[in-house]
This record gives C-alpha cells, sequence and structure tokens, in this order.
C-alpha cells in the first residue's frame, strides 16, 4: 500500500433536522493510499456520501463534521470555502450519479469544461478550449471537435456522464470521487463507464474513491472496500479478502443479497390470463401545419406474447427500449394496436368506463416506491383506494380490515396503517404499493421495475414476497426490469427488447444459458459483472 | 385470500399507530420559524383588534363630533384645558351671556354667567352645553340678580382619541379597527372565493389536458387581457357602488392566477406514479383530481393565499382611493388613507394611523406567507 493522498480520521458529520440533531457520519477512519481505487460500500443511509461530501465541503447548509481529512499533511476540516477552493474543483475531484442534472443546461459543454480550467490553471481562452478538446478525447467521446460546442440535452446520459468525468479530469487531479457514478444509467453503458475510469486511473495514476452500494462494481474495481452501516465501519481491508472471507454478518449479508431461486414452472394445462397479439404503440413525433403527422416513432413494435395465471414473462431492455410502454399498454393506459385479450374478453373496443371494472383484475406496481404513493393519503387509504372504485358498498370499517389484511400480507405492521408514505422506508413503500394492487385479488399484475429502486437486500425480500403472493394467488405476472439477477429469478418467459421491438424471446434458462442475440449477451454480461468478477479475483490479481 | 373473505384479523389488536402528515410537520417547522410566529401574533391581534375594538373604544365609527374636527391622537382626554375656557366662552355668547369666573375642577366647570342685556338669560338656552360634545347637562347652583346672573356647574365629558379625530369629528381609533375589519374581511373573502374557482379550475384543466385544456386556459387569457380598472368602472357604473361588487370584482381578477398555479401544478402531477396507479385502479376523473391532485397543489395554493390577501387589501384599498369601493360612512383602509393623505398638512395623523395598521397587517401576511414556503418546501424534507 502506498502513502496515504487523502486520510479521514474520527470523522462524524451532524444534521440539524426538525427532530433534532441526527449523526450520520460516526466517527470513520479510511485512508485513500495513491494510485488506487477505494470503494466505500453501503446501503441508502449509511452516511456514505455524506462521509465524502464533507471531505469536499459539499455538505447541505444544516450539517457539519468534526474530525480531520487530511490532504497530503494539509486539513481540510474547518477550511474557509475560499481556501478550500484551492483543493476541490482541481486536486480533489467528484463526479455525481445524475449526470442528467450535474449539468447545466443553458451552456455548451465546451463552455462548462473550460470553465475550471480558466479558474485553477489560469489559462487563456484559446487554451483553455484546446484542453477541453483534449478531455473529451480523453474521455472517448466521438468527435469531440464537434460535440465541444454542444448543449448537455443533445447528449445521452452515458455521454454526459463522460463530460462530467473530463471536468474531473480537467486539472489532473490527486483523488477523484465517484459518487455512485453508474447507478442512473444503463447497464451496458455502465459497463463502458467503468471501462473508461479504469483505463483513466491507469493512464494518469490518480486515486479513485468509489461509493456504490453496487457489490458487484466493488468486487471488479475497488484495491481496498470500506463496508459502512450506519455511519460507521463495520469492515475494511483488501477487497480480495472482504470478498473471500467476509467477517462481519452485514458484509455477509451484502454479499448473499442477490436474489437467489428459480421460479417453478407452471402446469401446462394453466388458463391464459392474457394474450396480446401485433401490439403496437406509436407516439408522433412531429406533424405539419395541418396537424398530419409526419414523424413518428414506434415504441412498441409489433409485440404479442400470452401470458398464463401463475405464469411471469420477464420484459428486459435498456431505457427506451419501449419496455414500460408495453406494459402500460396492455392494461390500456397508453393507446395502442394490435389484439388484447383478457381471459374472454377483447379489451381494444372497450373505453374508459367499459374497462373501469376490468380495472381489479389488471394491476399495476411502480419503480419508484416514493412517486407512486400520493404523499397527502395515509398508507391505508391509499391501499384502500381500489375498494373505493370497485366495491363502494362496504362499510368503512370493512374497509378499513381489508387494510389491516392486505399490510399484513405483504409483512407489513397492520398498526402503521394510518402513517404517511414519508414516514415508511423504501423498500415498506413498495411492499404498500403491492399491497394496494394486491387488495383487489387481481389476476394480473404488471411489475415495472418494481425493485430498481432499492437495496439489493431490500430487493431480495420483495422478490420473495412477490413469489409468494404469485404462488398463493396463482397471479399471472408481467416483469419489467433491466436488473436481468432479478428477472431470472422470477421469470418463466423472457422477452428481450430492443427499440421496440422483440429481439429475442425463450424460456429464462435458455435466455440465459444459450442467449442467441449480441445484445442479449451485452445485456447478461454487463449484469453478471459480480460472478465474473469474482472468478477473476481467484485467478488473477487486481488492478493494481 | 378467497374472494370477499371475510376472515377475522386477529393481529388488529395493537393499537393503531397515528402518522404525521406532511401538514403536521410544515406546521411545526412554521411554528419553529420566529419571524413568521410573531407574524400571526401579531395578525391574530390585530384582527380581534379590528372585530372587537369598535365594541370598546366609546365611539361608534360613524359618530361626528362637531367640536373635535382634526382633533391630533393624544393619551390624555379631551377636552383639553385650553379648550374649555373658549368653548365655555362661545356658548355663553349664544345664550347672551358673558362667562366669568371660568373655573375647573375635578372633571366640572364652575362658571358664573352674565346677561349681556337688561333681560334675564332664558334657562332653556342652557341645553347648548349638552349639545356640545364637550359637556354634560348644565345645573344652575345659584341666581343672582333676579336670573340675569346665573352660577352653573358644567360637568366636563371626557373622551379619548388615541388616534385623533378625522375631518368629520369621527374618532379614528374606530374607524381604523372598522377599516380593519373591511380590508381584512375583503381581503380573506375575494381570496377564497379566487382560490375556490382557481384551484378547481386549473386542477380540471390541467388533468384533463389537451382540447379542453386550450379552450379553458384561453378563457383565462381573455379575461386576463380586460383592464383591471376599467372593468371595475364597468360594474360600478352598471350596478352603483356596493360591498359586494368588490369580492366579485377583484375575487373575478384574482383566480386567474390562481388557475394558472394550479394548472401548472397539476399538469406535474399527473405525470407522477400515483395519479397514474389511480388511474390503473380505474379511479374516476373527479375522484383523481379530488383525492390526488388538489390536496398536492394545495402546498403552492396556501403559499400563494397568503401572498394574495395582502394583494386583495392593496387593490380594495387602491380601489377605495379612486373611490371605486367601500361607500361612506363605511370605510376601509384605503379610504382612510385617501383622506389622510388629503389632510397630510394639517392631520398628519390621519394617514399615519391607517397606514401603520395596513403595512402591519402586509408585513404580518408577508412573513407568514414566507415561513409557510420554507415550511412545505418539499426539499427540506
Amino acid at each position: 500500500m502506498g502513502e496515504a493522498v487523502l486520510s479521514v480520521r474520527n470523522l462524524h458529520v451532524r444534521f440539524r433536522t426538525g427532530d433534532g440533531i441526527l449523526h450520520a457520519v460516526k466517527g470513520i477512519d479510511l485512508d485513500v493510499p495513491a494510485g488506487e481505487t477505494v470503494a466505500i460500500v453501503g446501503e441508502s443511509g449509511s452516511g456514505k456520501s455524506q462521509t465524502m461530501m464533507s471531505v469536499m465541503g459539499l455538505l447541505a447548509t444544516n450539517g457539519w463534521a468534526e474530525g480531520s481529512v487530511r490532504y497530503r499533511g494539509q486539513e481540510l476540516v474547518g477550511l474557509s470555502p475560499e481556501k478550500l477552493n484551492a483543493y476541490r474543483g482541481s486536486k480533489l475531484t467528484m463526479i455525481f450519479q445524475e449526470p442528467m442534472t450535474s449539468l447545466d443546461p443553458l451552456y455548451r459543454i465546451g463552455n462548462q469544461l473550460a470553465l475550471p480550467l480558466m479558474a485553477h490553471s489560469k489559462m487563456g481562452k484559446a487554451a483553455a478550449r484546446k484542453r477541453a478538446i483534449e478531455l473529451l478525447e480523453l474521455v472517448r467521446i466521438p468527435d469531440p471537435a464537434r460535440r465541444i460546442d454542444a448543449y448537455p440535452h443533445e447528449m445521452s446520459g452515458g455521454q454526459r456522464q463522460r463530460v462530467m468525468i473530463a471536468m474531473a479530469l480537467a486539472n489532473n487531479p490527486d483523488v477523484l470521487i465517484a459518487d455512485e457514478p453508474t447507478t442512473a444509467l444503463d447497464v451496458t453503458v455502465q459497463a463502458q463507464i467503468l471501462e473508461l475510469l479504469r483505463d483513466l486511473q491507469q493512464r494518469l495514476g490518480m486515486s479513485i474513491v468509489f461509493i456504490t452500494h453496487d457489490l458487484g462494481i466493488v468486487r471488479r474495481f475497488a484495491d481496498r472496500t470500506y463496508v459502512l452501516k450506519r455511519g460507521e465501519v463495520v469492515e475494511s481491508g483488501n477487497t480480495g479478502d472482504i470478498f473471500a472471507s467476509p467477517k462481519h454478518p452485514y458484509t455477509q449479508m451484502l454479499i448473499d443479497a442477490e436474489p437467489q431461486g428459480r421460479k417453478e414452472p407452471v402446469p401446462a394445462d394453466a388458463p391464459v390470463v392474457m394474450e396480446a397479439r401485433n401490439i403496437q404503440v406509436t407516439f408522433a413525433l412531429e406533424k405539419n401545419l395541418f396537424g398530419k403527422v409526419t414523424r413518428i416513432l414506434r415504441a412498441v413494435d409489433d409485440v404479442s406474447f400470452a401470458v398464463r395465471s401463475g405464469e411471469t414473462v420477464g420484459i428486459v431492455g435498456e431505457s427506451g427500449s419501449g419496455k414500460s410502454t408495453l406494459g402500460r399498454a396492455i392494461l390500456k393506459l397508453q393507446p395502442a394496436s394490435g389484439m388484447l385479450r383478457f381471459e374472454d374478453r377483447s379489451l381494444m373496443p372497450l373505453d374508459r368506463s367499459g374497462m373501469r371494472p376490468l380495472r381489479r383484475h389488471l394491476q399495476l406496481v411502480f419503480q419508484d416506491p416514493f412517486g407512486s404513493l400520493s404523499p397527502r393519503m395515509t398508507a391505508g387509504e391509499i391501499v384502500t383506494e381500489g375498494l373505493l372504485v370497485h366495491e363502494p358498498s362496504i362499510p368503512r370499517k370493512e374497509r378499513d380490515r381489508r387494510a389491516a389484511q392486505a399490510f399484513e400480507e405483504v409483512q407489513l405492521d397492520p398498526a402503521w396503517r394510518n402513517r404517511f408514505p414519508h414516514e415508511f422506508s423504501g423498500g415498506q413503500r413498495q411492499r404498500i404499493a403491492i399491497a394496494r394492487a394486491m387488495i383487489l385479488h387481481p389476476k394480473l399484475v404488471v411489475l415495472d421495475e418494481p425493485t430498481s429502486a432499492l437495496d439489493r437486500s431490500v430487493q431480495k425480500e420483495i422478490v420473495e414476497l412477490l413469489r409468494n403472493l404469485q404462488k398463493a394467488h396463482g397471479l399471472a405476472y408481467v416483469f419489467i426490469s433491466h436488473d436481468l439477477a432479478v428477472v431470472r429469478a422470477l421469470s418463466d418467459e423472457i422477452m428481450v427488447m430492443k427499440t421496440g421491438k422483440v429481439v429475442e424471446r425463450g424460456s429464462a434458462e435458455e435466455i440465459f444459458e444459450r442467449p442467441r442475440e449480441a445484445y442479449t449477451r451485452d445485456l447478461i454480461a454487463a449484469a453478471f459483472l459480480a460472478e465474473r468478477g469474482n472468478a477473476a479475483t481467484g485467478s488473477q490479481p487486481l488492478v493494481s | 385470500m378467497a374472494e370477499g373473505a371475510a376472515l377475522p384479523v386477529e393481529t388488529m389488536t395493537g393499537p393503531v399507530v397515528t402518522g404525521r402528515s406532511l401538514w403536521a410537520e410544515a406546521r411545526g417547522r412554521l411554528v419553529r420559524n420566529r419571524a413568521a410566529l410573531t407574524s400571526i401574533i401579531v395578525l391574530t391581534l390585530i384582527a380581534l383588534a379590528c372585530i372587537f375594538g369598535p365594541f370598546f373604544t366609546g365611539h361608534p365609527f360613524d359618530r361626528v363630533y362637531t367640536d373635535y374636527v382634526k382633533v391630533p391622537a393624544s393619551f390624555e382626554a379631551y377636552p383639553k384645558p385650553d379648550q374649555i375656557v373658549p368653548q365655555v366662552e362661545r356658548i355663553g355668547a349664544r345664550v347672551r351671556a358673558k362667562a366669568e369666573n371660568i373655573r375647573t375642577d375635578n372633571g366640572i366647570v364652575h362658571v358664573t354667567l352674565v346677561s349681556s342685556s337688561a333681560r334675564p338669560i332664558d334657562e332653556r338656552l342652557l341645553a347648548y352645553f349638552e349639545r356640545s360634545d364637550l359637556f354634560g347637562t348644565a345645573t344652575v347652583v345659584e341666581r343672582q340678580e333676579e336670573g340675569r346672573r346665573l352660577v352653573i356647574d358644567v360637568p366636563v365629558k371626557r373622551q379619548h382619541f388615541f388616534f385623533g379625530t378625522d375631518a368629520n369629528g369621527r374618532d379614528l381609533l374606530t374607524r381604523t379597527m372598522k377599516a380593519g375589519q373591511i380590508s381584512l374581511s375583503i381581503g380573506l373573502l375575494a381570496t377564497f372565493v379566487a382560490i375556490l374557482i382557481g384551484v378547481i379550475y386549473g386542477a380540471t384543466s390541467g388533468y384533463l389536458g389537451g382540447r379542453v385544456d386550450l379552450v379553458m386556459m384561453r378563457i383565462v387569457d381573455i379575461l386576463y387581457s380586460l383592464p383591471f380598472i376599467f372593468f371595475v368602472i364597468m360594474l360600478v357604473v352598471f350596478f352603483g357602488r356596493n360591498f359586494i361588487l368588490m369580492f366579485i370584482a377583484v375575487g373575478a381578477v384574482e383566480w386567474l392566477d390562481m388557475a394558472r398555479i394550479v394548472r401548472g401544478q397539476t399538469l406535474s402531477i399527473k405525470r407522477q406514479e400515483y395519479v397514474q396507479a389511480a388511474e390503473a385502479l380505474g379511479v374516476e376523473t373527479k375522484g383523481i383530481i379530488r383525492r390526488h391532485v388538489i390536496p398536492n397543489t394545495l402546498g403552492p395554493v396556501v403559499v400563494y393565499m397568503t401572498l394574495l390577501v395582502p394583494k386583495v387589501i392593496l387593490l380594495e384599498s387602491f380601489l377605495s382611493f379612486l373611490g371605486l369601493g367601500v361607500q361612506e360612512p363605511n370605510t376601509s383602509l384605503g379610504v382612510l388613507i385617501s383622506e389622510g393623505a388629503k389632510n397630510i398638512q394639517g392631520a398628519t395623523w390621519m394617514l399615519l394611523h391607517p397606514s401603520i395598521t395596513l403595512v402591519a397587517i402586509l408585513f404580518c401576511l408577508n412573513f407568514i406567507g414566507d415561513g409557510l414556503r420554507d415550511a412545505l418546501d418539499p426539499k427540506d424534507r
């Protein structure tokens, strides 16, 4: 281990909140050796981001840090923002999770890149521009001389993240802090960004601090790992050692959090719940003066499938592949053409009010457990809303009883049903969303990325819950996800979608064991970084 | 779970935890905001004073004191000692007598009236004392020289004019309170009307979207383009000056802003997954707007409301200043300030006191609005 560039000793971070003082980071020690990659791993709320935010002096106004953070011997805690600016942005730089909002939409990326150069390296305008082009080339943006004058909205998420990295590299930093840099990106793009970071590290010799909840990345990229739980380091050491023999139960739990098990096959005589044939969804992109559509986007292009009772159809694909649109189209929440049959009834001719009685059989669970529950209603009200619509005659008391029952079914304490959504954790909120769908005893549930916004350990529980509910009620699931590990654990049949078309379909086993399309192989490779990395640890040393 | 299962749920025995709603949390934050809390207290006190004060000042708001026209604000009781002698002499002259030996003690004026002619003083004329705003009923203590010389005692009526009086000799304190009553009630009622129409209209327009939204918002645009003052003058010309008309005029204009704000909010709420989830449950449009859209727009609406109340009060003041507002003897802060402005040279208190009241009310409302915005800001969560 080389000399530590950045060393943190007994760091405490506290926040003043409405409910008293929140002690987010409780005395953390960590060292970042020169030229190495250090991963800080933990679930949401473990204080992993706040540790690095306090290093950068970027804590929210109600927070403050105590302890010691030394960059090459210089104490950073308690330094005035002006003095801190001599280090941050030049020697210590940071990239963030959300590339969509980290760039200012009003400025060309060239200007945004040149700004720190002109500020820190005292470069002239022309020199800064030249250097900006070099940087874009460094992060492998194609045709950098032209792209430098692009606005952020003209670039994809992956490209924007590359620009962010270029900005961070502008002044030859010693330490690059990457706060979940790939979480918001598609799996295949994720892999490219990680590859880029590793390559840059080897070429430029800086240290990288990787903040992540994704152990697959850690295993593959980090030399040292710190595992954080509730603001404390529970385990630290060489990445290889930690993965080979985790000592702390929390670390073990994180490593084992990959969803386990496979779906039991459905009996061949199970009745078909829903059949969709030649589903097409188109959006008008441009209209001419007379309202005639001149350009269209086929979000879903000629997709057919059938789901039997008790069966799960998994739909995988990157963002923009049309998988969510398809999910909404089969519930008739999105105008579409084609043939749609629920049990023995055709759904296509039905209008809004015609669909209403059928809605109770067709339910939907969303990805974002923070956006899918109305913040002004209690959990009980949210869960029973469907009863108000479909069984308006039942009295209040009975509704309350049914809510309690639904809460039990998703393993939530029924006593909490008068609480509001913001008082629950992400996983609990997702349970509420599932309870809302289940209270009506549906026959088909469309699950639109129900586990993507959750921590791995919570994901595992939700997958378990969904599996049990399916078994108990013979539910048919349409499971939409980009996370192949989860899809594999739940699905009988898998459809791989790309730009609105199904490029490959087959049983879960077929898809994972013998993928035919290159696209499918990419997806699988990107999703199972962890397992590949695992294989690597045995045979060869990690990046050094 | 079987269809319509009626299982008894044993585990429901535990006490049900009551949640803390976002409103409750916002209230907590608001109370911790000192400026807002002070403003709430001050505003409550002003409102209470405006509602109940007029019963305790001892002056009806429309009582004219002809002897106290434009007297300055004072904590001492009127009449002042130097007012008594000239007033007694004036009344003496009216009863055709000369006032001599004027002495005041213990609120009673002892006067000797000497007839200026050979005839005795007509005692009925002593009623002039009573008619004056300064004195009570005069009693004759002693008659001398066959009634040509009367020794009388006149009790002094002590009156307080803490804010002074106006150009017609009405107590300004009472009138300011009355004006506050009217201004606050116009502010609150017009705001309420504006919000009721605006929220329902905006939420409906935003949620339905498409062509309906287009038509509804164009109607708003057309109403926007009507010049407000012109609109009010038209109303006044056609229907005469009327208190109710104020609400209609102000409400009819102010809901437009509200509708736009709520529509904007609705457009973003419409994309929220909880609205889509409700659609997937088959909830009717009315139910979605009522249960999901409107409650979630209320944060900005409440903030806008506290800023709308002062706006409406100012608007009313402005209309009243122009002479289009409330009618005499009723009054509002705008009317009082307008009168005060006319008399600024000789009687500054007539401008000062209503202005301070208005400014205090506006300050409080604005601070409360600011506090509410901070308290309801979801980013703070």
